[in-house]
């Protein structure tokens, strides 16, 4: 990669919006432009739909898309965490099948990992794939799927060899969601919504070229995407907010947008809404409660503090210093935060906290953060599962003994 | 939100969430400095000294690192920094227990008179503080312990050629041995923030008496000192009122949070080495997850109250006009985790860890005395809350 500075980028890509970039056009003709031109994911190698740029050059080109309100890529669910997979270790083909239309938008994916015996232990997976014949045939289940009911494909996760130790019988394919095989239906949570569904698979069938990488390379080619999942911001997708927002291809993308973050409404809610904590203070008059301003001054201390923390673990990424610890605790942050708001949201909130629906506080609101914080502490890795993630990588401790080795036919489980 | 968008909403002088290399280098130098002049072996030996300091170390620190005068603009004879290289000295000096009168000389007496001082005596005062040669300190607190500047009773009367001050100040951090005294006080009849001023004068003068107190913490020597009718001048004008006085007082609570986080990472290192070391039931502690998730959770808010104190810094440096908030976030975050992380380090130790002989309990006495010096957490709670107008 020729080293280029970061006045030659911004100019490039502004001579190439200028001549390339209209409002009028159809959502997926752009987003085939973007594909063509590399602009769409600077920082992909060039010969996959980017342009080789390092991460520092490649917010410039965002910077650039958001002057003049060009939409990107398609990056809703979880597409991008399938692509940066697919471009670290797929094949060729794969990558010419489905990269493209990943980024266009056309193709929805959902990750299949967790099942119902294997949450924090995901290397537990126990759902099946055995070639037969010209295909892999599936059996098993798969939860916690977000976006299983609109998705065209999945990564899958599942055991072809039960003699091998667990992480060393896994592989990782790529499974056609609309087969007859599969079976998807929502799952229904403690705060009422369905975000996430079970899969079920019943004889389903996979061609052998969507295998991804080697058989029994599935745990590394997992943690590829694991390892992005962790790295990626976690909420829902927003448009840009700046140029006139009006034209044909906002249409489509407000539509796209609302599509994929309907389900996930409540997500604000799960992490605390700390931003609701000193107007509803205000509008209650617990404010005056010197209790509760000691309370809400903790919350807001915790929550700044673990604000500041990403921006310093971030700002240390980009002058390309090693990564220091602060960058591996914004979830367990996040989990304290979350509970620490919703504790200050009763306390604020006092007996009408009994209440649900609409009827109650902010339109239902309050009440959808009292019984949706328990998810932070536990989707996308558990807290107990973060801490040894710190005690051991960061801190360098000693891993646990393992009850887990051998041939995994003979490992207890579920 | 995309970088871009942040970048547009961010208050007109950006903070930096990173520290310069230059910055790295400075906190590398002082580093190296300390683990050579301040292991623990010496921190002991000064602990029982009744100066409490090392005059050899002071007068290297100051000459050789120039660090009394680190903030002074250099017409001052200071080297010119800000609140963010002070901040990495004080937060190094916390890391390393050095005892020696810095935050006294440095971060409390200086500030005051950068801060209320007249050209004259800025010109006059401070060459002599940030050269090392004289010591100095602050004298805010009286016997009924309150660090909200309303209740200081202290009277400064004014007579033909400045004021007579009389009254008493106590926990005041180096009043031993401090060369010139920055004292708090308020004109006659005055009540609240009306009336304050700040006087100096020296330590030797007459109706002045000094009486060093014996302190929980004895890395950080506090004094009683008894003013009856002691001559003192007016450090710049009435006018002004308490705000030169707050304006140090947050500054100084940004100065001890960094401080703080410096001896709470030290707490913390020291706690996940002995894990790694002791073992009992055929494994080294620091393989069962009881104690790990502990670590894990000590770093989490070590890192939490860094992250507080370092923006506060950055924004006092970059005068944001938060800042003054953002003194009583850094002060209330710090002294609970630098407190917390001292108590999970005995926890850790087990019982080496209440011995006299263990170290630990050298920076959890420092961290018992920094979580009430300049006010507990929750004044600085409740202070942080008004400054918000919650």
């Amino acid at each position: 990669m020729s080293k280029v500075s970061e006045a030659e980028v911004r100019a490039e890509v502004r001579t190439w919006l200028a001549a390339n970039w209209d409002a009028e056009m159809s959502l997926v003709v752009w987003r085939n432009k973007l594909a063509d031109s590399g602009w769409g994911m600077p920082q992909w190698p060039e010969a996959w739909y980017g342009r080789g740029l390092p991460v520092g050059l490649a917010r410039v080109v965002e910077e650039e898309f958001a002057e003049v309100g060009a939409v990107g890529v398609a990056k809703s669910g979880v597409r991008l965490l399938a692509a940066a997979t697919l471009l670290e270790h797929g094949s060729d083909l794969q990558k010419k099948k489905f990269l493209r239309r990943i980024l266009t938008g056309e193709d929805t994916w959902c990750q299949l990992f967790s099942e119902p015996g294997s949450g924090s232990d995901l290397a537990g997976a126990t759902t099946r794939a055995e070639l037969n014949g010209d295909y892999w045939i599936v059996n098993g289940q798969k939860v916690w799927t977000t976006s299983a009911h609109h998705a065209d494909y999945g990564m899958l996760l599942a055991r072809t060899d039960w003699d091998a130790p667990k992480h060393e019988g896994l592989s990782f394919f790529v499974i056609e969601i609309k087969q007859p095989g599969v079976d998807v239906q929502p799952l229904k949570q403690m705060n009422g919504h369905a975000s996430f569904n079970q899969v079920f698979f019943t004889d389903a069938k996979v061609p052998p070229e969507n295998l991804v990488a080697r058989v029994g390379d599935g745990w590394k080619v997992a943690m590829t995407t694991l390892a992005h999942e962790r790295r990626g911001a976690d909420g829902l997708s927003a448009p840009s907010k700046r140029g006139s927002r009006t034209g044909r291809i906002y249409v489509e993308e407000r539509a796209e947008i609302e599509t994929a973050n309907q389900p996930y409404r409540w997500y604000p809610q799960r992490a605390g809404r700390v931003d609701l904590v000193i107007e509803r203070a205000k509008e209650t008059g617990s404010n005056r409660d010197p209790h509760v301003r000691q309370e809400i001054a903790r919350l807001m201390i915790m929550a700044k503090s673990a604000e500041w923390t990403a921006r310093r673990a971030r700002a240390a990424q980009q002058q390309g210093r090693p990564q220091g610890p602060e960058g591996s605790l914004g979830k367990l942050a996040a989990s304290n935060v979350a509970r620490a708001a919703a504790h200050v949201h009763t306390l604020i909130t006092g007996a009408e906290a009994m209440l649900t629906g609409t009827g109650s506080p902010r339109d239902g609101i309050i009440a959808e953060i009292l019984v949706s914080v328990p998810a932070t502490s536990i989707a996308g890795g558990t807290d107990e599962i973060q801490r040894n993630i710190i005690a051991e990588r960061v801190l360098g401790l000693p891993k646990e003994p393992r009850f887990d080795t051998g041939p995994f036919r003979k490992v207890r489980r579920n | 939100m995309s970088a871009s968008d942040e970048s547009r909403f961010e208050p007109v002088r950006r903070i930096q969430f990173a520290f310069t290399d230059e910055q790295e280098q400075f906190r590398s130098t002082i580093r190296r400095f300390l683990n050579d002049k301040s292991p623990t072996i010496e921190v002991r030996r000064l602990m029982g000294t009744a100066d409490g300091y090392d005059p050899e170390v002071w007068r290297q620190l100051s000459e050789e690192l120039a660090l009394p005068g680190i903030q002074i603009p250099e017409q001052y004879g200071g080297a010119g920094f800000g609140m963010v290289e002070l901040c990495i000295v004080t937060e190094e000096l916390g890391r390393a227990l050095l005892c020696a009168p810095y935050f006294s000389t440095t971060v409390l007496a200086a500030n005051a008179i950068l801060n209320a001082g007249t050209e004259a005596q800025k010109s006059t005062l401070l060459p002599d503080l940030a050269s090392g040669a004289r010591l100095a300190t602050l004298a805010v607190t009286e016997l009924n312990g309150h660090w909200d500047p309303r209740e200081i009773e202290l009277v400064a009367t004014p007579v033909a050629d400045g004021y007579l001050l009389d009254g008493v100040k106590s926990y005041i951090v180096d009043g031993h041995v401090a060369d010139l005294l920055v004292v708090a006080a308020r004109v006659p009849a005055t009540v609240g923030h009306a009336g304050l001023a700040l006087l100096t004068l020296r330590s030797n003068s007459g109706s002045v008496e000094r009486r060093l107190l014996e302190s929980m913490d004895a890395t950080r020597k506090i004094a009683r000192i008894d003013f009856r009718g002691a001559h003192a001048d007016l450090l710049g004008s009435l006018d002004d009122g308490a705000k030169p006085l707050v304006r140090t007082l947050d500054q100084a609570a940004i100065a001890l949070a960094n401080e703080m986080v410096g001896g709470a990472q030290a707490l913390f290192d020291s706690a996940v080495d002995y894990a790694k070391l002791r073992v009992q039931f055929g494994r080294t502690i620091g393989s069962f997850q009881a104690i790990k998730h502990k670590l894990a959770d000590m770093l989490l808010e070590v890192e939490l109250a860094k992250s507080a104190a370092y923006y506060a810094a950055q924004s006092a440096a970059a005068d944001n006009p938060e800042w003054p908030a953002l003194a009583c976030l850094a002060k209330a975050a710090a002294s609970e985790t630098y407190l917390h992380t001292a108590a999970e380090c005995i926890q850790i130790h087990g019982g080496i860890g209440f011995t006299w002989d263990n170290d630990t309990h050298l920076w959890y006495k420092r961290a018992k005395s920094s979580e009430v010096f300049l006010g507990q957490p929750n004044y600085h709670r409740e202070l942080l809350m008004q400054r918000w107008g919650v």
